[in-house]
C-alpha cells in the first residue's frame, strides 16, 4: 500500500473564501493509502514546501497530492519540492480547486463539495503514478530571428553579442523594416534613421550574424533546442557576392510603373531597385512582375551597364536547411487599409494621407526631400487636420477594437513636427482620448498645445468632402457642443495598426498561436511575456501587439535573454510524459502516424517469435524527443496499444471512478 | 436659466423602455462625436446627436424626449453607418419617438375627426388609415 500525503493550500483567501479547506483535508484521510493530510496558507511559499519535505520525512510519504491552483502555476515548484525531499517528481498530482473551483463557484458548500471529489480524484491518479525519468536532448547552439525589423536586429545584436551564431530572416530585399521608413522618433525628436542605420550596419558585419533577406519560411521541423527550418531563399536576379551597390542599375531601368513600397506609393520605383539609399544589403533586386527583360525577353539594359557583371536573369529561387536551437518571432505590424472608411475620402483624394504616408512626405530622404507639401499639387499647405483613431477602438467589422497605442504619440510628433519648420501653418488634431502614458510622453504631448499651439479638438471628424481645392472637414467639438468645419489642405488619418496577414501560415508552421486580432499570444500575460506556448520559441515587437520603439526594444532584449538562456544549455530535460506502444496490441494500422500534429511516430518492421514460428509484423515507435505528450494517438489507437506515460488510461479511469464516488 | 443636478439613475423606466424598443447597447458609446460630426440634420436640433446617448446614459429620458432634436432626426441612418462603436442612434432616437407614440391615453387621432380630415382633399387616405392605425389608442 501507498503511503499518500495530501496538502490543501488555501492561496490567502482566494481558495479559503469559497472552500472550507479544513474540511477538505479531514475528508480526505479517509480514501485508501492516505496516511497524512494538512493544509496551509500559501503551500507554493518556502515555509509551505519545507512542511512537504518535513511530512515526507516524518510519515514516510512516498507520493503526494497538492490542492491548490492550476498545475500551470505551479506543478513544477512542487515537484521540485518532491525531489529535494527524494520523492520522484512524477510521483506528484496538483488538484485543481482554484481555477477549476473556488474561483468559479460562490456558493461554499457546493465548492467544498466539489474541492474533496478532486482532490478525491488527484489520489485515486497518484495512487497509480509510476517514477518517470526524464531523457536529455542536445541543443543547436544557433538562434534564428524571423523578422528583420529593429525588433529582429535588436534581438539578434544581443544574441550575437553573447557569442551564439544568429540569422536574421527578412521577406523584404532589405533589413529595416518600419523604423527606417520613419522621419523622427518620439519622444526626443531624434532622427529615426540616425539612430537605426548603425545598428543595421552593425548587425551586417557582426560575424556571428548571418542575413538571408529575401527570404521566407518555407517549412519548421524539429523541437526546442533542435529546430529544423526550411528557408525559401527568393530568386534576387543579382548576384550579391558581385554586386558593388554602385545603383547605376537602378537609376537606369527603363521600367518606371512600380509602386515603391518604401514609399508607400508615394512616388514609383525600377523593376531592378533597392528599397531605400541606406538599404542592407546595399544589393538590388528584379521585381520579376515588372522586369521587361523577364517579362518579354527585350531590354536587359541593367546586365549591359553592370561592370561587376552580377546581374544573372537565369536566377532561380532557392531552399536551404538550416538548424537552429531557438527562435524568435518579430515579424512586426502594418496599417490597416482604409478603403472600407469612405467618409474620410482616402481611396479617392490625394491629400488625405495615412499617417506613415506623412513620414514619408516630411522624411529628408522621402519622396519630396523633406519639402512639406501636398501630394496632388506640390504647394505647401496652410490648414492640417489630423484625424485619430481611423479604426482603432473601432467595435465594427471596418476597424479593430483596440487601442493602437502608438497614434497619440506620433499625431503630436507630426503636428510639432510640421509647426516647427513652419510656425504659420495651422495644425487641428480631432481625438476622442488622448492617450499618453510612457516616459516624457504626456509632456511631448502638452508641449505639441502649450508650446506649439496645436489645436487640440476633442471629437471626431464625420465626414470630409473636397471642395475646389481645399478638403472640407466635417468635425465636432464635444466639450463646447459645437460643430464646426475646418477649410483644410491635407488630412492625415492615424490608421489602426494590425498584424501582418501572413502570421496565420506562419504560425501553423510555428504551431504557435494568436489571438482573435491575429497578434501572437504569450505563454503568460504577465509572467512570460515574450515566450511562447511552444518550447523554445519566442517573441518580440509588435508581431506580439501594437508596440512604441523603446517597448519593441526592451521586448527584443529580453526574447533574446530568454533564447540566450536556452542556447546556454548543454542538454535539456525532455519532457517524459510520452506515449509509449504495446508492441504486442500493436495491429500496424498507422493511424497514428498519421494524426501525431509532431511527426514522433514512424513505423517499423519487428520480427516475433509464436511458439518457434518466426514472423515478421509492422508495429509503430515513438520519437521520445519529438512526443509532446498531446495523447492524440492514444484515442487514435483502435487496439488500445498506446499509452500516455503520467496519462495512462486507467490512471484516467480512476480519476473518473473517484469523482462519482 | 435652471441647472438641474444629473442623477444618473433618473427615468430608469423610460430608459430600459427604449432601450427595449431599439435593442441598443447605450455603455459602448466613447462620447467621440462622431454621429454629430456627419450628422446633415442638426441645423434644427437642440441637443446634439452624441448628446443625446450621453443623456441616456445619464437616465435623462425626459430632457431626450422633450427635445426638438428627436424630431428633427431625418432617419438617414449616417451616424449608425459611420458609428465606431456599433451603437445606432437613429434606433435609439425612433425609439424615443415611439416612446412618446406610444404612450397610453394618448388617443391623439378620434375616430369623429376623420371625415373633417377627409375634407382636406390633398390628404392621401393612406396616411389617414396609417395615422389611425398608429396614433388612436
Amino acid at each position: 500500500m501507498q503511503r499518500i500525503g495530501v496538502f490543501v493550500c488555501w492561496c490567502g483567501s482566494n481558495i479559503a473564501a469559497t472552500v472550507d479547506v479544513e474540511k477538505v483535508s479531514e475528508e480526505i484521510k479517509n480514501m485508501p493509502g492516505v496516511v497524512y493530510s494538512s493544509n496551509y496558507q500559501y503551500m507554493c511559499s518556502e515555509i509551505g514546501q519545507n512542511m512537504l519535505k518535513d511530512a515526507v520525512k516524518e510519515h514516510n510519504l512516498d507520493r503526494l497530492v497538492i490542492s491548490s491552483c492550476s498545475p500551470r502555476m505551479h506543478e513544477v515548484t512542487f515537484r521540485k519540492a518532491a525531489k529535494a525531499a527524494g520523492i520522484n517528481p512524477y510521483l506528484i498530482e496538483v488538484a485543481n480547486i482554484r481555477e477549476q473551483c473556488s474561483w468559479v463557484h460562490k456558493d461554499k458548500a457546493a465548492g467544498t463539495e466539489k474541492a474533496i471529489a478532486l482532490t478525491r480524484a488527484a489520489v485515486a491518479k497518484v495512487a497509480l503514478n509510476q517514477e518517470l525519468v526524464p531523457g536529455e536532448i542536445g541543443v543547436t547552439k544557433k538562434a534564428l530571428v524571423i523578422g528583420g525589423g529593429i525588433a529582429g536586429i535588436q534581438t539578434a545584436l544581443d544574441i550575437a553579442e553573447a557569442g551564439y551564431k544568429v540569422d536574421i530572416l527578412e521577406q523584404s530585399p532589405s533589413i529595416g523594416g518600419k523604423m527606417a521608413q520613419i522621419d523622427k522618433t518620439f519622444p526626443t525628436l531624434d532622427c529615426s534613421a540616425c539612430i537605426l542605420t548603425p545598428k543595421m550596419v552593425d548587425a551586417a558585419q557582426h560575424p556571428n550574424i548571418t542575413l538571408h533577406t529575401y527570404s521566407e519560411v518555407k517549412n519548421v521541423g524539429g523541437y526546442v533546442g533542435n529546430f529544423q527550418v526550411d528557408i525559401r531563399k527568393k530568386a534576387r536576379y543579382v548576384d550579391m557576392d558581385k554586386c558593388t551597390g554602385c545603383g547605376v542599375c537602378t537609376e537606369k531601368c527603363p521600367s518606371k510603373k512600380a509602386k515603391n513600397e518604401f514609399e508607400e506609393g508615394l512616388s514609383k520605383r525600377g523593376a531592378i531597385y533597392t528599397p531605400f539609399a541606406q538599404a542592407v544589403p546595399n544589393v538590388p533586386v528584379i521585381d520579376e512582375k515588372e522586369c521587361i527583360k523577364l517579362k518579354t525577353g527585350k531590354c536587359g539594359l541593367c546586365e549591359k551597364l553592370c561592370s561587376a557583371g552580377a546581374i544573372k536573369f537565369d536566377d532561380k529561387e532557392e531552399v536551404i536547411t538550416e538548424n537552429y536551437g531557438a527562435i524568435v518571432v518579430a515579424t512586426g505590424y502594418d496599417l490597416i487599409n482604409l478603403d472600407k472608411f469612405g467618409e474620410y475620402q482616402y481611396s479617392d483624394h490625394p491629400d488625405v494621407v495615412t499617417s506613415l504616408e506623412f513620414e514619408r512626405i516630411t522624411n529628408a530622404a522621402g519622396p519630396t526631400s523633406g519639402k512639406f507639401v501636398r501630394p496632388s499639387d506640390g504647394n505647401r499647405p496652410k490648414k492640417v487636420v489630423f484625424v485619430q483613431c481611423v479604426g482603432s477602438r473601432d467595435k465594427t467589422e471596418r476597424g479593430k477594437s483596440y487601442c493602437s497605442k502608438i497614434c497619440c504619440m506620433y499625431t503630436a510628433k507630426h503636428a510639432m513636427l510640421i509647426k516647427e519648420k513652419y510656425p504659420d501653418i495651422e495644425a487641428y488634431v480631432f481625438y476622442i482620448d488622448v492617450r499618453t502614458s510612457g516616459k516624457n510622453f504626456d509632456e511631448f504631448y502638452r508641449r505639441a498645445v502649450e508650446d506649439y499651439g496645436v489645436n487640440y479638438i476633442k471629437g471626431m471628424v464625420g465626414k470630409v468632402f473636397p471642395e475646389g481645392d481645399k478638403l472640407m472637414v466635417h468635425g465636432v467639438d464635444t466639450m463646447s457642443g459645437e460643430t464646426l468645419v475646418i477649410d483644410a489642405d491635407m488630412v492625415v488619418l492615424a490608421a489602426a495598426t494590425e498584424a501582418k496577414d501572413d502570421v496565420v501560415d506562419l504560425k501553423r508552421k510555428l504551431n504557435i498561436s494568436t489571438d482573435s486580432d491575429n497578434f501572437f499570444t504569450e505563454a503568460h500575460a504577465k509572467l512570460k511575456p515574450v515566450e511562447t506556448a511552444s518550447a523554445g520559441i519566442y517573441l518580440a515587437g509588435a508581431c506580439q501587439g501594437p508596440k512604441d520603439i523603446p517597448e519593441t526594444v526592451a521586448q527584443a532584449s529580453a526574447a533574446a535573454a530568454k533564447a540566450i538562456g536556452l542556447l546556454n544549455k548543454a542538454k535539456l530535460v525532455n519532457n517524459p510524459c510520452v506515449s509509449k506502444v504495446d508492441k504486442d496490441l500493436c495491429s500496424g494500422c498507422l493511424a497514428c502516424t498519421k494524426m501525431c500534429p509532431y511527426d514522433a511516430i514512424s513505423s517499423e518492421e519487428i520480427e516475433i517469435n509464436d511458439h518457434g514460428k518466426i514472423t515478421k509484423k509492422v508495429v509503430v515507435k515513438v520519437n521520445e524527443a519529438l512526443c509532446q505528450g498531446c495523447g492524440g494517438c492514444t484515442v487514435t489507437c483502435r487496439p488500445g496499444a498506446i499509452d500516455l506515460k503520467g496519462f495512462a488510461n486507467k490512471q484516467i479511469l480512476a480519476e473518473v471512478d473517484a469523482i462519482c464516488q | 436659466m435652471v441647472r438641474s443636478k444629473v442623477v444618473p439613475d433618473n427615468d430608469k423606466k423610460e430608459l430600459s423602455e427604449i432601450l427595449k424598443i431599439s435593442g441598443e447597447t447605450i455603455n459602448d458609446c466613447m462620447q467621440c462625436g462622431k454621429c454629430t460630426a456627419g450628422c446633415p440634420a442638426t441645423g434644427g436640433m437642440d441637443i446634439l446627436p452624441h448628446q443625446i446617448i450621453r443623456d441616456l446614459q445619464l437616465g435623462q429620458v425626459k430632457k431626450v424626449i422633450e427635445s426638438k432634436t428627436i424630431w428633427s432626426c431625418a432617419s438617414c441612418f449616417a451616424c449608425a453607418s459611420r458609428c465606431p462603436r456599433n451603437v445606432d442612434l437613429a434606433r435609439l432616437i425612433e425609439a424615443a419617438r415611439l416612446l412618446i407614440v406610444r404612450k397610453k391615453g394618448s388617443d391623439r387621432l378620434k375616430p369623429e375627426t376623420v371625415s373633417e380630415l377627409m375634407e382636406d382633399k390633398k390628404m392621401p387616405q393612406q396616411a389617414v388609415v396609417s395615422a389611425f392605425r398608429k396614433y388612436n389608442k
